[in-house]
């Protein structure tokens, strides 16, 4: 059966109009990987060309791995993102079940507060924490770039939204078997939620390995950089800007959020279809 | 083994009554089915039994003593929801060990990781495996024991549920509704599997259920719940043949049965749809209704039958419905008969008449009224109609 003509300049019509979306959307990151290729020389020519005439790819990342510690600063990102994303869950999940699932006075307020701290954007309470952990003396720490963020109002919501699903009967024949309400929070919720927790990961783990903000207002000391400020360091060095090495860094630090979704895609398009949020 | 005593349990959800002051002494042993119409509940009074709910007023006893304030699992009795409820992370094996573990190993041997390094964890866990080995061979489940609850029918579903209730021996089962996800052909079978595990286990078995013919078949005694009331407690045969409430006459027995507006008259005479039956009441003047289960109306002529027109035939093999429509009545009149007589057309007109004894009497506010037949009366059966 061949398909009406129609239907084939309405497909093709379809396509041409998606992968124009595709392209304008993969261009900056095709361009990064063609400058990070590129030796210094070339990158300013008039002409554009995405395939370099002389290849430097090696080049350029053993310059940015000699000028910045680049594996410190991964290593830094591992520690902040994890931490955050392991204190959110310890947090989020039993909130989340006693919003769900426990009745008690109060508690559609204290949903509602939930709600409307997820309408603050983290730029409106900067300031306030920035002079807190002034007078605490932790600024320019680990904890500095950890602690702000553990408690998640949009996690608490999320995982909330996902624990009214789970029937009362799962709840009440726990009880039954003799768990406490924690045990029931890590030991029947968790493994049911794992989907949400997915999704959740996801946007925690993107958001604090790509924050820019936050580091750059509380760190001083380079051997705590996270990697966007440790690439951007690439930039006001005395030398002026050195693009090859900076887009050669720039790969390494977006490498393991893209090698972690190629891993785990099937898991990420279903936790994030799942929760209807995109 | 345990007594389960209820005195006075009242529960008001948002100011709502729901139960409405239960009391209901249930033996050692007993298997206790609490049937009523959706809603009326059943559920809510099997989860304050269980610990699963506060009651508002009144207390639960079990054995003798007060388990107010007892969490679920001390009070040792078990539940089997209508749903399952199983762990759907869990396999089957897991699935039953879970109330095991909770109970026989402390807090810091279920610990992930750390816990297997705990000296003795070991042999608990081989106790335990020894257990749920036991149950799953019972409940012919041994083959499953790797499976998730995912990879289950819904036989199986029921029967892990009914083997992780039946693992820690409790000293009561309390079930909701535990068939009514099964088809009909299944359901028969499991009931049959529950009664015959009452009389293994011997423990007290209290059953909610809104189907009767498991209340009938399964249990010793019957509670029927109505609006939040228990209107009566009996034997299957007492409450279907001696209803001491309309309502748990037309609850109980399928088809219902049937009602008919009666008059007891100054001479306490009883007359229904304007005719005389030959029976005799001392209660007072008035209104009343007259109820005939279907089974007991009979077919014929006769001085005093009523006459009605035959407006729908079911005929289910086994038996046959007719459907009566008969004036100054709305819902037609129901006789259940054997099929291998002639039944006759729909269309036709026909007549029906009941015997004295099969005859139940209720009054205006729904009790019922005794009635006695005539003393002229010689003959034992003698029909009251027709
Ligand atoms: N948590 C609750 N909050 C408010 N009302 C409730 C709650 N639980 C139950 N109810 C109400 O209590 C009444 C009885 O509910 P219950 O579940 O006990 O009925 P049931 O007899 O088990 O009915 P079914 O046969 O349909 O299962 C219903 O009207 C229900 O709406
Ligand atoms: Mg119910």
């Amino acid at each position: 059966m061949t398909p009406r003509p129609r239907a084939i300049v309405w497909s093709v019509a379809r396509h041409s109009l998606l992968l124009a979306g595709a392209a304008f959307i993969l261009l900056p990151f095709v361009w990064m990987i063609s400058t990070a290729s590129k030796p210094q020389t070339e990158i300013f020519t008039k002409s554009i060309h995405f395939i370099p005439h002389s290849f430097a790819l090696w080049d350029n990342f053993a310059t940015a791995f000699g000028k910045a510690n680049l594996w410190r600063f991964l290593l830094n990102g591992v520690v902040v993102t994890v931490s955050i994303f392991v204190l959110q869950v310890l947090i989020a999940l039993p909130a989340a079940y006693a919003l769900a699932k426990l009745r008690f006075a109060g508690r559609e307020v204290l949903f509602a507060l939930v709600l409307f701290c997820i309408l603050i954007p983290p730029q409106a309470t900067a300031i306030p924490v920035f002079l807190l952990f002034h007078q605490f003396g932790i600024l320019d720490s680990y904890a500095a770039l950890i602690v702000p963020f553990t408690i998640s109002a949009f996690g608490i919501f999320l995982m909330r939204q996902f624990f009214k699903t789970v029937p009362d009967d799962l709840i009440e024949a726990a009880r039954m078997d003799g768990i406490s309400e924690f045990g029931i929070v890590w030991r029947v919720m968790l493994p049911t939620a794992i989907p949400a927790l997915t999704a959740f990961g996801i946007f925690s783990v993107v958001a604090h390995w790509n924050d820019y903000f936050w580091p750059l207002i509380v760190l001083n000391s380079e051997h705590l950089r996270t990697p966007p400020l440790g690439v951007a360091s690439f930039r006001n060095e005395e030398a002026g800007t050195n693009y090859g090495p900076l887009m050669a860094a720039a790969i390494v630090i977006i490498a393991p959020l893209v090698v972690a979704f190629l891993l785990a895609q099937r898991r990420f398009i279903e936790g994030i279809t799942l929760t209807g949020i995109k | 083994m345990a007594k389960i005593e209820l005195n006075g349990i009242r529960k008001t959800f948002d100011q709502t009554a729901i139960l409405k002051g239960i009391d209901l002494a249930i033996e050692d042993g007993e298997f206790i089915a609490l049937i009523g119409p959706s809603g009326c509940g059943k559920s809510t009074l099997l989860r304050i039994i269980a610990g699963l709910e506060p009651q508002s007023s009144g207390e639960v006893r079990i054995d003798g003593v007060q388990v107010d304030g007892i969490r679920p699992s001390a009070r040792n009795l078990a539940m089997v929801f209508q749903s399952y409820a199983l762990y759907p992370h869990l396999t089957v094996f897991d699935n039953i060990a879970v109330p095991l573990r909770m109970r026989r190993h402390s807090a810091l041997a279920r610990m992930p990781l750390v816990g297997r390094l705990l000296p003795g964890r070991a042999r608990t866990e081989h106790g335990i495996r020894e257990d749920v080995e036991r149950v799953a061979a019972q409940l012919e489940l041994s083959a499953l024991l790797k499976r998730k609850p995912g990879q289950l029918s819904g036989g199986q579903r029921q029967r892990v549920a009914v083997g992780r209730a039946i693992v820690r021996q409790p000293v009561g089962f309390l079930f909701d509704e535990p068939l009514s996800n099964l088809d009909a052909k299944l359901r028969v079978h499991m009931r049959a599997e529950l009664a015959q595990l009452h009389r293994q286990l011997k423990a007290t078995f209290v059953y909610v259920t809104h189907d009767q013919a498991e209340a009938m078949t399964m249990s010793s005694r019957i509670a029927v719940m109505i609006e939040g009331n228990i209107v009566q407690i009996g034997t299957p045969a007492e409450v279907y043949e001696n209803p001491r409430d309309i309502r748990v006459a037309e609850f109980v027995g399928s088809p219902k049965i049937n009602a008919m507006p009666g008059v007891i008259r100054e001479d306490r005479g009883l007359e229904v749809l304007g005719r005389q039956l030959r029976l005799n009441t001392t209660a007072a003047a008035g209104r009343c209704t007259v109820c005939v289960r279907p089974e007991r109306m009979e077919l014929g002529h006769g001085p005093g039958a009523i006459a009605g027109i035959v407006t729908h035939l079911e005929h289910l093999g086994a038996e046959a419905f007719i459907h009566v429509k008969v004036d100054r009545i709305d819902l037609p009149l129901l006789a259940r008969v054997s099929p291998d007589q002639q039944l006759p057309e729909i269309g036709s007109a026909i007549h029906l008449g009941f015997s004295a004894n099969a005859v139940r009497i209720f009054d205006a506010a729904g009790k019922r009224i005794d009635v006695t037949a005539p003393a002229r009366s010689e003959r034992v059966r003698e029909k009251a109609l027709g």
